[in-house]
Protein backbone atom coordinates (compact mmCIF):
# COMPACT_ATOMS: atom_id res chain seq x y z
CA UNK A 1 0.00 0.00 0.00
CA UNK A 2 1.34 3.22 -1.10
CA UNK A 3 1.24 6.10 1.63
CA UNK A 4 1.72 9.35 0.88
CA UNK A 5 4.99 10.63 1.95
CA UNK A 6 3.58 13.26 4.19
CA UNK A 7 3.05 12.31 7.72
CA UNK A 8 2.29 15.80 8.89
CA UNK A 9 0.63 18.50 7.22
CA UNK A 10 -0.05 22.34 8.71
CA UNK A 11 -1.75 24.64 6.46
CA UNK A 12 -2.34 28.30 7.42
CA UNK A 13 -1.65 27.86 11.14
CA UNK A 14 -1.90 30.51 12.95
CA UNK A 15 -1.49 30.56 17.10
CA UNK A 16 -2.04 33.26 19.81
CA UNK A 17 -1.36 33.34 23.26
CA UNK A 18 -3.84 35.69 24.27
CA UNK A 19 -3.36 39.08 22.10
CA UNK A 20 0.20 37.86 21.00
CA UNK A 21 0.46 36.01 17.99
CA UNK A 22 3.30 33.32 18.00
CA UNK A 23 3.12 31.69 14.72
CA UNK A 24 2.00 33.50 11.81
CA UNK A 25 0.10 31.73 9.14
CA UNK A 26 2.71 28.70 8.94
CA UNK A 27 2.59 26.04 6.16
CA UNK A 28 4.46 23.22 6.02
CA UNK A 29 4.49 19.42 5.85
CA UNK A 30 6.64 16.91 7.87
CA UNK A 31 7.57 13.64 6.05
CA UNK A 32 6.97 9.73 6.92
CA UNK A 33 10.01 8.60 8.26
CA UNK A 34 12.34 10.84 7.81
CA UNK A 35 14.04 13.63 10.58
CA UNK A 36 13.27 17.03 9.97
CA UNK A 37 14.87 19.75 12.27
CA UNK A 38 13.34 22.61 12.59
CA UNK A 39 15.30 25.92 13.52
CA UNK A 40 15.50 29.35 14.52
CA UNK A 41 16.01 31.92 16.75
CA UNK A 42 14.81 32.20 20.63
CA UNK A 43 11.45 32.71 20.45
CA UNK A 44 10.57 32.31 16.54
CA UNK A 45 8.02 29.79 17.46
CA UNK A 46 9.71 26.33 17.11
CA UNK A 47 8.46 25.18 20.40
CA UNK A 48 5.00 26.61 19.97
CA UNK A 49 4.91 24.23 16.65
CA UNK A 50 5.80 21.55 18.35
CA UNK A 51 3.01 21.78 20.80
CA UNK A 52 0.26 22.12 18.11
CA UNK A 53 1.08 18.60 16.64
CA UNK A 54 0.63 17.19 19.86
CA UNK A 55 -2.10 19.92 21.36
CA UNK A 56 -0.06 20.27 24.16
CA UNK A 57 -0.72 23.68 23.57
CA UNK A 58 -4.42 22.87 24.92
CA UNK A 59 -3.46 23.41 28.35
CA UNK A 60 -1.89 26.32 28.26
CA UNK A 61 -5.12 29.01 29.22
CA UNK A 62 -6.12 31.73 26.74
CA UNK A 63 -4.59 29.69 23.38
CA UNK A 64 -6.25 30.09 20.29
CA UNK A 65 -5.19 28.12 16.91
CA UNK A 66 -6.64 28.67 13.46
CA UNK A 67 -5.82 26.49 10.16
CA UNK A 68 -5.37 23.18 9.96
CA UNK A 69 -2.93 20.12 11.01
CA UNK A 70 -3.35 16.83 9.57
CA UNK A 71 -2.03 13.68 10.83
CA UNK A 72 -2.11 10.94 8.49
CA UNK A 73 -4.80 12.81 6.74
CA UNK A 74 -6.70 13.40 9.63
CA UNK A 75 -7.34 16.50 11.14
CA UNK A 76 -6.21 16.66 14.83
CA UNK A 77 -8.17 19.91 15.85
CA UNK A 78 -11.32 18.56 14.23
CA UNK A 79 -14.06 18.79 16.88
CA UNK A 80 -14.66 15.09 17.34
CA UNK A 81 -10.81 14.37 17.90
CA UNK A 82 -9.78 13.36 21.16
CA UNK A 83 -6.69 14.72 22.28
CA UNK A 84 -5.45 12.16 24.75
CA UNK A 85 -5.57 9.52 22.31
CA UNK A 86 -3.47 12.07 19.68
CA UNK A 87 -0.88 12.46 22.44
CA UNK A 88 -0.50 8.83 21.76
CA UNK A 89 0.38 8.80 18.31
CA UNK A 90 2.19 11.93 19.16
CA UNK A 91 5.36 11.48 21.27
CA UNK A 92 7.03 14.11 22.95
CA UNK A 93 10.97 14.74 24.57
CA UNK A 94 11.33 17.72 26.31
CA UNK A 95 14.51 19.60 26.32
CA UNK A 96 15.10 18.38 30.06
CA UNK A 97 15.32 15.01 30.68
CA UNK A 98 11.98 14.27 32.46
CA UNK A 99 11.62 10.86 33.75
CA UNK A 100 9.08 10.12 36.44
CA UNK A 101 11.29 10.01 39.78
CA UNK A 102 10.25 5.92 39.88
CA UNK A 103 11.86 3.07 38.74
CA UNK A 104 13.18 2.62 34.93
CA UNK A 105 10.58 -0.07 34.68
CA UNK A 106 7.75 1.97 35.93
CA UNK A 107 8.96 4.87 33.70
CA UNK A 108 9.14 2.97 30.58
CA UNK A 109 5.49 1.08 31.01
CA UNK A 110 4.05 4.46 32.06
CA UNK A 111 1.97 4.99 28.82
CA UNK A 112 1.40 1.29 28.66
CA UNK A 113 -0.13 1.08 32.25
CA UNK A 114 -2.52 3.93 31.28
CA UNK A 115 -3.88 2.36 28.63
CA UNK A 116 -5.09 -0.29 30.80
CA UNK A 117 -2.21 -3.04 29.70
CA UNK A 118 -2.03 -5.22 33.17
CA UNK A 119 -0.61 -7.98 31.41
CA UNK A 120 2.92 -8.94 32.89
CA UNK A 121 4.39 -10.62 30.05
CA UNK A 122 3.62 -7.74 27.12
CA UNK A 123 5.05 -5.22 29.93
CA UNK A 124 8.58 -6.87 30.11
CA UNK A 125 8.32 -7.67 26.67
CA UNK A 126 7.41 -3.79 26.11
CA UNK A 127 10.57 -2.63 28.57
CA UNK A 128 12.96 -4.78 26.89
CA UNK A 129 12.27 -3.72 23.07
CA UNK A 130 12.25 -0.14 24.30
CA UNK A 131 15.36 0.10 26.06
CA UNK A 132 16.48 -2.08 23.45
CA UNK A 133 15.44 0.51 20.96
CA UNK A 134 15.93 3.82 22.86
CA UNK A 135 19.86 2.30 22.83
CA UNK A 136 20.19 1.97 26.80
CA UNK A 137 18.95 -1.68 26.80
CA UNK A 138 22.38 -3.05 28.21
CA UNK A 139 23.23 -0.42 30.89
CA UNK A 140 20.30 -0.53 32.63
CA UNK A 141 19.53 -4.09 31.85
CA UNK A 142 20.19 -5.29 35.54
CA UNK A 143 18.89 -2.28 37.55
CA UNK A 144 15.27 -1.84 36.27
CA UNK A 145 13.88 -1.54 39.27
CA UNK A 146 16.41 1.18 40.17
CA UNK A 147 15.09 4.93 40.62
CA UNK A 148 15.11 6.33 37.16
CA UNK A 149 16.71 9.70 39.09
CA UNK A 150 19.76 8.05 39.91
CA UNK A 151 20.75 8.40 36.03
CA UNK A 152 23.04 10.27 34.31
CA UNK A 153 21.32 12.82 32.00
CA UNK A 154 22.12 11.14 29.24
CA UNK A 155 20.83 8.24 30.23
CA UNK A 156 17.43 9.90 31.26
CA UNK A 157 16.77 11.33 28.29
CA UNK A 158 17.56 7.84 26.97
CA UNK A 159 14.83 6.37 29.15
CA UNK A 160 12.04 9.15 27.99
CA UNK A 161 12.92 7.96 24.40
CA UNK A 162 12.05 4.41 25.48
CA UNK A 163 8.88 5.59 27.28
CA UNK A 164 7.81 7.59 24.20
CA UNK A 165 8.54 4.30 22.36
CA UNK A 166 7.16 1.92 24.32
CA UNK A 167 3.33 3.57 23.43
CA UNK A 168 4.75 2.70 19.86
CA UNK A 169 3.71 6.36 19.02
CA UNK A 170 3.35 7.20 14.91
CA UNK A 171 5.64 10.68 15.54
CA UNK A 172 8.21 11.85 17.94
CA UNK A 173 8.51 15.39 18.41
CA UNK A 174 11.64 16.29 20.22
CA UNK A 175 12.64 20.18 21.70
CA UNK A 176 16.02 20.34 21.85
CA UNK A 177 16.44 17.04 23.28
CA UNK A 178 20.18 17.23 23.18
CA UNK A 179 20.83 20.86 24.67
CA UNK A 180 21.15 20.03 28.31
CA UNK A 181 23.24 17.04 27.28
CA UNK A 182 27.43 16.64 27.32
CA UNK A 183 28.40 16.08 24.00
CA UNK A 184 28.83 12.38 24.37
CA UNK A 185 25.43 11.87 25.54
CA UNK A 186 24.26 14.08 22.69
CA UNK A 187 25.75 11.88 20.40
CA UNK A 188 24.66 8.67 21.64
CA UNK A 189 21.04 10.37 21.26
CA UNK A 190 21.69 11.18 17.88
CA UNK A 191 22.67 8.01 17.00
CA UNK A 192 19.86 6.52 18.82
CA UNK A 193 17.43 8.85 16.38
CA UNK A 194 19.05 7.42 12.96
CA UNK A 195 18.50 4.20 13.94
CA UNK A 196 14.23 5.54 14.82
CA UNK A 197 13.59 6.81 11.75
CA UNK A 198 13.09 3.64 9.81
CA UNK A 199 9.77 3.06 12.60
CA UNK A 200 9.25 6.64 13.17
CA UNK A 201 8.46 10.08 12.10
CA UNK A 202 10.68 12.78 14.12
CA UNK A 203 10.02 16.29 14.21
CA UNK A 204 13.35 17.70 16.01
CA UNK A 205 14.11 21.26 17.62
CA UNK A 206 17.73 22.21 17.67
CA UNK A 207 19.93 25.15 17.68
CA UNK A 208 22.65 23.07 17.29
CA UNK A 209 23.09 23.71 13.28
CA UNK A 210 25.71 20.55 13.02
CA UNK A 211 23.41 18.45 14.77
CA UNK A 212 20.70 19.78 12.63
CA UNK A 213 23.14 19.25 9.30
CA UNK A 214 24.52 15.51 11.00
CA UNK A 215 20.92 13.66 11.98
CA UNK A 216 18.08 15.45 9.38
CA UNK A 217 16.66 14.88 5.95
CA UNK A 218 15.28 17.90 6.09
CA UNK A 219 15.29 21.48 7.76
CA UNK A 220 12.92 24.20 8.13
CA UNK A 221 14.37 27.85 9.35
CA UNK A 222 11.70 30.14 11.58
CA UNK A 223 12.01 33.70 12.03
CA UNK A 224 9.52 35.53 13.76
CA UNK A 225 6.53 33.00 13.76
CA UNK A 226 6.93 32.52 9.94
CA UNK A 227 8.54 29.50 8.18
CA UNK A 228 11.17 31.42 6.11
CA UNK A 229 12.34 28.37 4.30
CA UNK A 230 12.09 24.64 4.41
CA UNK A 231 13.82 21.46 2.02
CA UNK A 232 16.41 18.61 1.82
CA UNK A 233 18.63 19.55 4.54
CA UNK A 234 21.63 19.28 2.09
CA UNK A 235 19.99 22.38 0.25
CA UNK A 236 19.52 24.25 3.01
CA UNK A 237 22.76 24.52 4.54
CA UNK A 238 24.51 24.52 0.95
CA UNK A 239 22.43 26.89 -1.04
CA UNK A 240 19.67 28.75 1.06
CA UNK A 241 17.27 30.38 -0.69
CA UNK A 242 16.49 33.67 1.56
CA UNK A 243 18.86 36.02 2.36
CA UNK A 244 17.74 35.37 5.91
CA UNK A 245 18.93 31.96 6.58
CA UNK A 246 22.02 32.50 5.23
CA UNK A 247 22.60 34.71 7.69
CA UNK A 248 21.66 32.62 10.26
CA UNK A 249 22.97 29.15 9.31
CA UNK A 250 26.21 31.11 8.58
CA UNK A 251 26.18 32.82 12.26
CA UNK A 252 25.18 36.42 11.72
CA UNK A 253 22.67 36.43 13.90
CA UNK A 254 20.27 34.68 16.60
CA UNK B 1 55.10 37.69 66.94
CA UNK B 2 52.21 36.46 65.98
CA UNK B 3 50.92 37.60 68.80
CA UNK B 4 51.78 41.20 67.62
CA UNK B 5 50.27 40.50 65.09
CA UNK B 6 46.84 39.41 66.43
CA UNK B 7 47.15 42.68 68.81
CA UNK B 8 47.96 44.98 65.87
CA UNK B 9 44.86 43.78 63.93
CA UNK B 10 42.73 44.27 67.55
CA UNK B 11 43.73 47.63 67.85
CA UNK B 12 42.51 48.45 64.78
CA UNK B 13 39.44 46.62 64.02
CA UNK B 14 36.76 48.52 61.86
CA UNK B 15 33.30 49.60 62.80
CA UNK B 16 31.90 47.13 60.51
CA UNK B 17 33.88 44.27 62.35
CA UNK B 18 32.57 45.83 65.68
CA UNK B 19 29.32 45.46 64.06
CA UNK B 20 29.76 41.85 63.25
CA UNK B 21 30.91 41.09 66.69
CA UNK B 22 27.62 42.85 68.03
CA UNK B 23 25.53 40.96 66.05
CA UNK B 24 26.60 37.28 66.20
CA UNK B 25 27.02 38.19 70.28
CA UNK B 26 23.41 39.17 70.02
CA UNK B 27 21.84 36.57 67.62
CA UNK B 28 24.14 33.63 69.67
CA UNK B 29 22.51 34.90 72.90
CA UNK B 30 19.32 34.18 71.58
CA UNK B 31 20.04 30.70 70.38
CA UNK B 32 21.20 29.81 74.55
CA UNK B 33 18.49 31.32 76.03
CA UNK B 34 16.09 29.07 73.37
CA UNK B 35 18.67 25.99 74.04
CA UNK B 36 18.32 26.85 78.27
CA UNK B 37 14.70 27.06 77.85
CA UNK B 38 14.14 24.53 75.65
CA UNK B 39 16.44 22.06 77.98
CA UNK B 40 15.02 22.72 81.25
CA UNK B 41 11.56 22.00 80.43
CA UNK B 42 12.72 18.75 79.03
CA UNK B 43 14.56 18.16 81.91
CA UNK B 44 11.95 19.61 84.40
CA UNK B 45 9.33 17.50 83.00
CA UNK B 46 11.64 14.50 83.13
CA UNK B 47 12.34 15.10 86.48
CA UNK B 48 9.27 15.35 87.58
CA UNK B 49 7.40 12.30 85.33
CA UNK B 50 10.50 9.91 86.35
CA UNK B 51 9.58 10.52 89.80
CA UNK B 52 6.81 8.46 89.72
CA UNK B 53 8.81 5.37 88.66
CA UNK B 54 12.22 5.83 91.14
CA UNK B 55 10.42 8.05 94.19
CA UNK B 56 6.99 6.39 94.28
CA UNK B 57 8.27 2.91 92.89
CA UNK B 58 5.32 2.65 90.40
CA UNK B 59 6.52 -0.01 88.32
CA UNK B 60 6.33 1.88 84.54
CA UNK B 61 4.77 -1.22 82.90
CA UNK B 62 2.07 -1.83 85.43
CA UNK B 63 2.17 2.75 84.44
CA UNK B 64 1.66 1.69 81.01
CA UNK B 65 -0.71 -0.95 81.12
CA UNK B 66 -2.86 -0.61 83.97
CA UNK B 67 -6.50 0.41 83.36
CA UNK B 68 -7.11 2.24 86.24
CA UNK B 69 -6.12 6.11 87.34
CA UNK B 70 -6.82 6.77 90.97
CA UNK B 71 -3.44 8.10 91.71
CA UNK B 72 -4.88 9.00 95.47
CA UNK B 73 -5.76 5.49 96.47
CA UNK B 74 -3.74 2.19 96.54
CA UNK B 75 -5.43 -1.02 95.77
CA UNK B 76 -5.46 -4.15 97.66
CA UNK B 77 -2.11 -4.91 97.93
CA UNK B 78 -1.01 -1.26 98.57
CA UNK B 79 0.13 -0.59 95.19
CA UNK B 80 -1.02 3.04 94.43
CA UNK B 81 -3.37 3.00 90.87
CA UNK B 82 -1.73 5.02 88.47
CA UNK B 83 -3.25 3.17 85.30
CA UNK B 84 -2.85 5.46 82.23
CA UNK B 85 -3.78 2.95 79.44
CA UNK B 86 -7.30 4.29 79.29
CA UNK B 87 -5.93 7.80 78.21
CA UNK B 88 -3.15 6.30 75.91
CA UNK B 89 -5.51 4.16 74.30
CA UNK B 90 -8.02 7.55 74.09
CA UNK B 91 -5.58 9.96 72.80
CA UNK B 92 -4.41 7.36 70.29
CA UNK B 93 -7.55 6.89 69.26
CA UNK B 94 -8.69 10.45 68.21
CA UNK B 95 -5.67 10.61 66.39
CA UNK B 96 -5.18 7.82 64.36
CA UNK B 97 -9.49 8.73 63.52
CA UNK B 98 -9.11 12.29 63.41
CA UNK B 99 -6.22 11.71 60.74
CA UNK B 100 -7.99 8.73 58.86
CA UNK B 101 -10.57 11.21 58.43
CA UNK B 102 -8.92 14.13 57.59
CA UNK B 103 -6.63 12.95 55.20
CA UNK B 104 -9.15 12.13 52.07
CA UNK B 105 -10.34 15.56 52.52
CA UNK B 106 -7.44 17.21 52.74
CA UNK B 107 -5.86 15.41 49.60
CA UNK B 108 -9.14 16.33 47.38
CA UNK B 109 -8.89 19.76 48.68
CA UNK B 110 -5.75 19.79 47.82
CA UNK B 111 -5.82 18.15 44.74
CA UNK B 112 -8.40 20.73 43.63
CA UNK B 113 -6.67 23.88 44.48
CA UNK B 114 -3.41 22.83 43.32
CA UNK B 115 -4.51 20.52 40.01
CA UNK B 116 -8.23 21.73 39.21
CA UNK B 117 -8.70 25.20 39.96
CA UNK B 118 -5.78 27.05 41.07
CA UNK B 119 -7.75 30.30 40.67
CA UNK B 120 -11.10 29.20 42.87
CA UNK B 121 -8.32 27.90 45.27
CA UNK B 122 -6.47 30.63 45.92
CA UNK B 123 -8.99 33.42 45.57
CA UNK B 124 -11.67 31.19 47.86
CA UNK B 125 -10.22 28.08 49.68
CA UNK B 126 -6.96 29.79 50.77
CA UNK B 127 -8.35 32.37 52.75
CA UNK B 128 -10.84 29.93 54.32
CA UNK B 129 -7.71 27.90 54.93
CA UNK B 130 -5.74 30.44 56.75
CA UNK B 131 -9.06 31.81 58.73
CA UNK B 132 -9.78 27.89 60.18
CA UNK B 133 -5.85 27.74 61.28
CA UNK B 134 -6.42 31.01 63.29
CA UNK B 135 -9.72 30.00 65.27
CA UNK B 136 -8.53 29.28 69.00
CA UNK B 137 -8.89 25.87 70.02
CA UNK B 138 -11.88 26.95 72.49
CA UNK B 139 -13.96 28.29 69.68
CA UNK B 140 -13.46 24.30 68.15
CA UNK B 141 -14.25 22.74 71.35
CA UNK B 142 -17.10 25.13 72.45
CA UNK B 143 -19.13 24.36 68.61
CA UNK B 144 -17.98 20.87 69.46
CA UNK B 145 -19.74 21.10 72.84
CA UNK B 146 -23.16 23.21 71.40
CA UNK B 147 -23.43 21.27 67.86
CA UNK B 148 -21.49 17.87 67.86
CA UNK B 149 -22.27 16.60 70.81
CA UNK B 150 -26.24 16.96 70.61
CA UNK B 151 -25.74 15.25 67.22
CA UNK B 152 -23.61 12.19 68.14
CA UNK B 153 -26.13 12.11 70.67
CA UNK B 154 -29.31 12.29 68.64
CA UNK B 155 -27.83 10.15 65.82
CA UNK B 156 -25.86 7.62 68.16
CA UNK B 157 -27.14 7.36 71.32
CA UNK B 158 -25.69 7.66 74.78
CA UNK B 159 -24.78 10.50 76.21
CA UNK B 160 -22.54 12.12 72.91
CA UNK B 161 -19.76 12.49 74.80
CA UNK B 162 -16.33 10.23 73.89
CA UNK B 163 -14.08 9.64 71.30
CA UNK B 164 -16.14 10.30 68.03
CA UNK B 165 -16.78 14.06 69.28
CA UNK B 166 -13.35 13.93 69.94
CA UNK B 167 -12.69 12.89 66.23
CA UNK B 168 -14.70 15.28 64.51
CA UNK B 169 -13.30 18.53 66.25
CA UNK B 170 -9.84 17.22 66.10
CA UNK B 171 -10.86 16.19 62.29
CA UNK B 172 -11.71 20.18 61.40
CA UNK B 173 -9.05 21.27 63.25
CA UNK B 174 -5.98 19.60 61.41
CA UNK B 175 -7.83 19.55 58.61
CA UNK B 176 -6.36 23.21 57.27
CA UNK B 177 -2.85 22.56 58.74
CA UNK B 178 -3.28 18.85 56.87
CA UNK B 179 -4.97 20.67 53.99
CA UNK B 180 -2.16 23.03 53.62
CA UNK B 181 0.66 21.26 53.83
CA UNK B 182 -0.58 18.76 50.89
CA UNK B 183 -0.90 21.76 49.14
CA UNK B 184 3.10 22.51 49.44
CA UNK B 185 3.95 18.82 48.63
CA UNK B 186 1.81 19.03 45.31
CA UNK B 187 3.46 22.11 44.39
CA UNK B 188 6.69 20.79 44.70
CA UNK B 189 6.20 18.30 41.97
CA UNK B 190 8.26 19.46 39.20
CA UNK B 191 5.62 21.16 36.54
CA UNK B 192 7.75 19.02 34.23
CA UNK B 193 6.25 15.60 35.42
CA UNK B 194 2.74 16.92 34.69
CA UNK B 195 3.54 17.86 30.85
CA UNK B 196 5.13 14.38 30.45
CA UNK B 197 2.39 12.74 31.77
CA UNK B 198 0.05 14.34 29.93
CA UNK B 199 2.56 13.84 26.32
CA UNK B 200 2.26 10.31 26.94
CA UNK B 201 -1.74 10.29 26.52
CA UNK B 202 -2.34 10.36 30.37
CA UNK B 203 -5.45 12.11 31.05
CA UNK B 204 -5.24 14.83 33.74
CA UNK B 205 -7.15 12.26 36.26
CA UNK B 206 -4.63 9.90 35.25
CA UNK B 207 -1.91 12.72 35.55
CA UNK B 208 -2.91 13.32 39.22
CA UNK B 209 -2.79 10.25 40.61
CA UNK B 210 -0.28 8.39 39.55
CA UNK B 211 2.30 10.82 39.02
CA UNK B 212 1.56 14.21 41.27
CA UNK B 213 0.42 12.28 44.13
CA UNK B 214 2.60 9.51 43.88
CA UNK B 215 6.00 11.75 43.62
CA UNK B 216 4.44 13.60 46.88
CA UNK B 217 3.87 11.10 48.81
CA UNK B 218 6.44 11.42 51.20
CA UNK B 219 5.28 14.93 51.41
CA UNK B 220 1.18 14.31 52.10
CA UNK B 221 2.97 11.46 55.01
CA UNK B 222 4.89 14.49 56.39
CA UNK B 223 1.69 16.58 56.36
CA UNK B 224 -0.53 13.53 58.17
CA UNK B 225 2.15 13.00 60.85
CA UNK B 226 1.90 16.87 61.52
CA UNK B 227 -1.65 16.92 61.72
CA UNK B 228 -1.38 13.92 63.95
CA UNK B 229 1.09 15.61 66.17
CA UNK B 230 -1.00 18.63 66.59
CA UNK B 231 -4.06 16.50 67.31
CA UNK B 232 -2.40 14.26 70.10
CA UNK B 233 -1.38 17.68 71.35
CA UNK B 234 -4.64 19.08 71.74
CA UNK B 235 -5.60 19.73 75.24
CA UNK B 236 -9.06 22.27 75.64
CA UNK B 237 -11.20 21.39 72.59
CA UNK B 238 -11.09 17.51 73.23
CA UNK B 239 -11.43 17.90 77.07
CA UNK B 240 -14.75 19.57 76.01
CA UNK B 241 -16.28 16.83 74.02
CA UNK B 242 -14.62 13.33 75.25
CA UNK B 243 -16.59 13.23 78.56
CA UNK B 244 -13.27 12.67 80.89
CA UNK B 245 -14.23 9.57 82.26
CA UNK B 246 -11.16 7.61 82.77
CA UNK B 247 -12.31 4.04 81.61
CA UNK B 248 -10.98 1.84 78.79
CA UNK B 249 -13.45 2.79 76.27
CA UNK B 250 -15.42 0.23 74.83
CA UNK B 251 -16.80 2.00 71.87
CA UNK B 252 -16.66 5.51 70.24
CA UNK B 253 -19.74 6.94 71.93
CA UNK B 254 -18.63 6.39 75.50
CA UNK B 255 -17.04 8.89 77.48
CA UNK B 256 -13.35 8.73 77.76
CA UNK B 257 -10.28 10.65 78.27
CA UNK B 258 -6.73 11.67 76.39
CA UNK B 259 -3.74 12.62 78.36
CA UNK B 260 -4.27 15.88 77.57
CA UNK B 261 -7.37 16.30 79.12
CA UNK B 262 -6.44 14.17 82.11
CA UNK B 263 -3.79 16.72 82.58
CA UNK B 264 -5.88 19.82 82.38
CA UNK B 265 -8.69 18.12 84.65
CA UNK B 266 -6.31 17.25 87.36
CA UNK B 267 -3.47 19.65 87.27
CA UNK B 268 -5.21 21.98 89.88
CA UNK B 269 -5.68 19.48 92.81
CA UNK B 270 -2.76 17.84 93.36
CA UNK B 271 0.12 19.12 95.60
CA UNK B 272 3.47 19.63 94.33
CA UNK B 273 5.70 16.72 95.12
CA UNK B 274 2.92 14.14 96.14
CA UNK B 275 2.42 10.84 93.82
CA UNK B 276 -1.14 11.98 92.30
CA UNK B 277 1.64 15.32 91.12
CA UNK B 278 4.16 13.43 89.97
CA UNK B 279 1.77 10.56 88.19
CA UNK B 280 0.76 14.09 86.28
CA UNK B 281 4.26 14.49 85.25
CA UNK B 282 4.88 11.84 83.73
CA UNK B 283 1.93 11.92 81.46
CA UNK B 284 3.13 15.40 80.75
CA UNK B 285 6.24 13.46 79.86
CA UNK B 286 4.14 11.04 77.50
CA UNK B 287 3.13 13.97 75.59
CA UNK B 288 6.23 14.94 75.77
CA UNK B 289 7.85 12.22 73.91
CA UNK B 290 5.15 11.18 71.85
CA UNK B 291 5.47 14.39 69.17
CA UNK B 292 9.60 13.82 69.24
CA UNK B 293 8.71 10.32 67.78
CA UNK B 294 6.27 11.75 65.63
CA UNK B 295 9.25 14.24 64.41
CA UNK B 296 11.66 11.55 63.82
CA UNK B 297 9.39 9.87 61.92
CA UNK B 298 9.03 12.69 59.53
CA UNK B 299 12.30 13.44 59.41
CA UNK B 300 12.71 9.64 58.26
CA UNK B 301 10.22 10.07 55.77
CA UNK B 302 11.92 13.44 54.70
CA UNK B 303 15.02 11.85 54.32
CA UNK B 304 13.42 8.99 52.35
CA UNK B 305 11.76 11.37 49.92
CA UNK B 306 15.02 13.59 49.48
CA UNK B 307 16.70 10.54 47.63
CA UNK B 308 14.61 9.48 45.30
N1 LIG C 1 2.63 29.74 27.43
C1 LIG C 1 2.86 30.91 26.78
N2 LIG C 1 2.14 32.00 27.09
C2 LIG C 1 2.36 33.17 26.44
N3 LIG C 1 3.28 33.33 25.51
C3 LIG C 1 4.04 32.30 25.15
C4 LIG C 1 3.86 31.02 25.78
N4 LIG C 1 4.75 30.15 25.24
C5 LIG C 1 5.44 30.86 24.33
N5 LIG C 1 5.02 32.14 24.26
C6 LIG C 1 5.51 33.17 23.37
O1 LIG C 1 5.43 32.70 22.05
C7 LIG C 1 6.60 33.03 21.33
C8 LIG C 1 7.20 31.77 20.77
O2 LIG C 1 7.66 30.98 21.83
P1 LIG C 1 8.31 29.56 21.65
O3 LIG C 1 8.53 28.99 22.98
O4 LIG C 1 7.48 28.78 20.71
O5 LIG C 1 9.69 29.93 20.96
P2 LIG C 1 10.93 29.00 20.66
O6 LIG C 1 11.27 29.19 19.23
O7 LIG C 1 10.70 27.62 21.11
O8 LIG C 1 12.06 29.66 21.52
P3 LIG C 1 13.29 28.97 22.25
O9 LIG C 1 14.29 28.67 21.20
O10 LIG C 1 13.78 30.02 23.19
O11 LIG C 1 12.79 27.76 22.95
C9 LIG C 1 7.52 33.78 22.27
O12 LIG C 1 7.39 35.15 22.02
C10 LIG C 1 6.98 33.44 23.62
O13 LIG C 1 7.13 34.55 24.49
MG1 LIG D 1 11.55 26.35 22.67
Amino acid sequence: MAEPKEMITVQDLHLYYGQQEALRGVTIDFHRNEITAVIGPSGCGKSSLLKTINRLNDLVPDVTVTGTVKLNGQDIYAPNMDAVALRKEVGMLFQQPNPFPFSIYDNVIYGLRISGEKRKNVLDEAVERSLKAAAIWDEVKDRLHDNAMSLSGGQQQRICIARVLATQPKVILMDEPTSALDPISSSEIERTMLKLKDDYSIVIVTRNMQQASRISDRTAFFLAGELIEDGPTRDIFMQPQKKETEDYISGRFG
Amino acid sequence: MKNDDIRASLMKRSRAAKNERFGKTLTGLCILIIITVVVSIFFFVASKGLATFFTNKVNLWKFLTGTIWNPGATDAQGNPQVGALPMIVGSFAVTFLAAIVATPFAIGAAVFMTEISPKIGRKVLQPVIELLVGIPSVVYGFIGLSVVVPFVRRTFGGSGFGILSGTFVLFVMILPTVTSMTIDALNSVPRNYREASLALGATRWQTIYKVVLRASTSGIITAIVFGMSRAFGEALAVQMVIGNAMLLPGNLISPASTLTSVLTMGMGNSVMGSLSNNALWSLALLLLIMPLIFNIIIRKIAKKGAIR
